[in-house]
């Protein structure tokens, strides 16, 4: 499972990486929702990766730790998760008003070659 | 009274919180409501961070007695629940930035909080995100504090619109969001290894991680350094500061002035917090600190900021880009000097961070007053290269009014010519302004570290980068100044509201009263530097703090 996942992983922040590198906006805007999805996995794997163990203690078993998994991840990525994509919500705003404005969609605001 | 005042941390982060969301509900017409309440706001967050600071010092023994007030946010012991720590580092740059938002504050309701909706909450909020994250102790909730700041500098950074502004505002929210997903990394690798946020308590456990987590822990701690860096504006992650600052609207410009400091702030919390210091029980082979917070790479980061920076200052032909290049060049000399190491010149590396960000902060604001002596059509080489440039700012520009509201200064070229050339002293660090007894202090106390006779190759690359950035960067704005005030072209004398001038000129007589009180000023920076040298009162502080209420005395009082 640890593979899988870290080949996800790897394969989202990989793509991501070249996207955000490429010239035109909604390139750059895909790469950055990859990445974000990355960091996220990234985030939520650090609390190790568990199967059939509840993040909250239930009071019929008892309290010990290694029945549960961490929450504390679980509780960063939602946060990652809501920050993330509000403040990418925000670029597509400001993507749509460069657009707009110059008439291009170039990172730069005016093609390159002509 | 004591009630209140156990509360008194929270009140930089709550104060603007309810302000920024209180005003969204007035109508955008309805001006002088909001304009009330954003300087009460402002007004009373200054009050707050005068308060906090004097409690650093030592005022508020009966509750505080260490200096450093913890406050238990869910009313969880530290490690379990987060916290929000004040101790003399923080005081000083809550301060400072309170000094700072209230000044551009007041500058902006003369006619930059008209072009565009939703300032005045935005600008309250960005005011929130940079207090909380100097008061956070836990860094997941600087992580957020940041973000706050920067969804409000997004939203700052586009104020008026314009094409420049937009192509800027695009690249700096692209790398700003690379950043924070570095952060977030970072903080999660971090997490993984060691199991804790909270500063205070991963500096106590650091030391004792074992090998293969201490790799892991290291990782995610240079990594973090990578994004601290990148708020910082250090080389090579600086490319998109001197453009987003020269298009930003120049009272947005001036506050975002104290942003970068919030990542010089970072680097120096953690890099303290997790150098091995006298009094922690180190293990034998454990290296000390992790790469990006160590001296050596932060020095060498720090050089070559400053050189860029300098080189910089050279090449902008407008001032406001001018100004964005001073900013990086500060950035460089404060991360070089913390590179350098040793409490002295954390002390001096403070007042030079005071004197530089009131500088930068002022120049700024002048700069846009002193655009409006060039004749419209013949405007400063640069600004207008592009035409649509020009276009788009007609358009904006048009709704301003003609006539202007309020009481107009007399001498108003009087007023510029002095007060470019007072920021001109006070950037370039020349006598008799605050930006010189900052320099000297930096040097000398580079000079007093080093043990023996031997001066060693590191403090003479500082001071030949510090003393000929600042050559350059008396050359630069002497340039600047003779191409505004003594060219051919004919000079408009502009009209100057007194709540224009007001702030630029309180920011200049700060710094003379930052010369002039030097030596007070010097030891609180000093006691705040040693307090750096020897984060245990820190760290102890935050780990020992109890609830107020613990859950057995609740269930007493009922």
């Amino acid at each position: 499972m640890e593979i899988v996942y870290a080949l996800a992983i790897g394969i989202l922040t990989g793509s991501g990486v070249w996207l955000l590198l490429r010239p035109r906006t909604f390139q750059v805007i895909m790469g950055l929702s990859l990445l974000s999805y990355a960091v996220n996995l990234f985030i939520f794997g650090m609390g190790r990766l568990t199967i059939g163990r509840a993040p909250i203690i239930d009071t019929l078993q008892q309290a010990d730790p290694s029945l549960y998994d961490d929450p504390v991840p679980q509780a960063l990525v939602l946060t990652a998760i809501v920050i993330g994509f509000a403040t990418t919500a925000l670029f597509l705003v400001v993507l749509l008003a460069s657009r707009g404005l110059t008439g291009t969609d170039h990172v730069q605001g005016e093609e390159l070659e002509p | 009274m004591s009630g209140w005042a156990q509360h008194l941390p929270l009140f930089p982060i709550v104060i603007p919180l309810l302000a920024g969301a209180g005003m969204l509900l007035f109508a955008d017409a309805q001006r002088t409501p909001r304009t009330v309440v954003a300087l009460a706001a402002a007004l009373a967050n200054l009050l707050s961070a005068i308060a906090l600071a004097d409690m650093a010092g030592g005022g508020m023994a009966d509750i505080w007695p260490e200096g450093i007030a913890v406050y238990l946010l869910g009313g969880w012991q530290a490690p379990f629940g987060i916290v929000l720590v004040v101790d003399r580092l923080s005081a000083v740059m809550l301060l400072l930035n309170a000094v700072l938002a209230l000044v551009t504050l007041v500058y902006a309701q003369a006619r930059w909080k008209r072009i565009g909706p939703h300032f005045q909450s935005l600008f309250q909020f960005i005011v929130m995100g940079i207090n909380g994250a100097f008061l956070t102790g836990d860094l997941f909730n600087l992580f957020v504090f940041v973000e706050v700041l920067l969804a409000a500098s997004y939203g700052l950074a586009l104020h008026g619109l314009g094409v420049s502004r937009v192509r800027a505002g695009l690249h700096y929210i692209v790398m700003n969001l690379a950043g924070s997903f570095v952060f977030l990394i970072g903080v999660s690798l971090i997490y993984g290894a060691s199991g804790t946020l909270n500063m205070a308590d991963l500096a106590a456990r650091a030391p004792f991680l074992a090998d293969g987590d201490r790799i892991l822990f290291e990782t995610g701690a240079a990594i973090l350094g990578v994004a601290f860096l990148l708020k910082a504006g250090a080389w090579p992650l600086n490319f998109w500061l001197p453009q987003t600052y020269g298009a930003a609207a120049p009272p947005v410009a001036a506050m975002f002035s104290i942003m970068t400091k919030v990542g010089v702030y970072a680097m120096l919390r953690l890099g303290s917090l997790l150098s091995p210091s006298p009094g922690m029980p180190g293990l034998p082979g454990v290296p000390g600190i992790p790469a990006p917070f160590g001296e050596e790479w932060l020095f060498g980061i720090g050089i070559a900021t400053l050189v860029l920076g300098t080189a910089g200052t050279l090449i902008a032909q407008q001032p406001q880009r001018l100004a964005a290049y001073c900013i990086i060049a500060s950035s460089g000399t404060l991360l070089a000097a913390l590179g350098l190491g040793g409490a002295e010149i954390k002390g001096a590396a403070l007042f030079y961070l005071v004197s530089s960000v009131l500088g930068t902060g002022a120049l700024f604001m002048l700069s846009e007053m002193i655009e409006r002596t060039q004749q419209p059509g013949e405007a400063i080489a640069g600004s207008a290269a592009d035409p649509r440039e020009s276009e788009g700012e007609d358009e904006l520009y048009s709704d301003w009014p003609d006539e202007v509201v309020g009481i107009v200064i007399p001498a108003a070229m009087a007023f510029l010519g002095m007060s470019f050339s007072a920021c001109t002293l006070l950037v370039a660090g020349l006598p008799p302004l605050s930006g010189f007894v900052a320099k000297f202090l930096l040097l000398a106390a580079a000079l007093d570290s080093v043990q023996g006779t031997v001066v060693p190759g590191l403090v003479w690359v500082l001071w030949a980068a510090v003393l000929g950035s600042s050559l350059i960067g008396v050359i630069a704005l002497c340039r600047m100044g003779m191409r505004l005030f003594w060219s051919q072209g004919e000079i408009v004398t502009p009209q100057l509201h007194l709540i224009e001038a007001a702030p630029v000129a309180t920011l200049l007589l700060l710094s003379v009263a930052l010369t002039a009180g030097a030596g007070p000023a010097m030891d609180y920076l000093g006691l705040a530097g040693q307090s750096l040298s020897s984060p245990r009162d820190y760290i102890d502080a935050v780990l020992s703090t109890n609830p107020l209420f613990s859950p057995a005395s609740r269930g007493a009082g009922q």
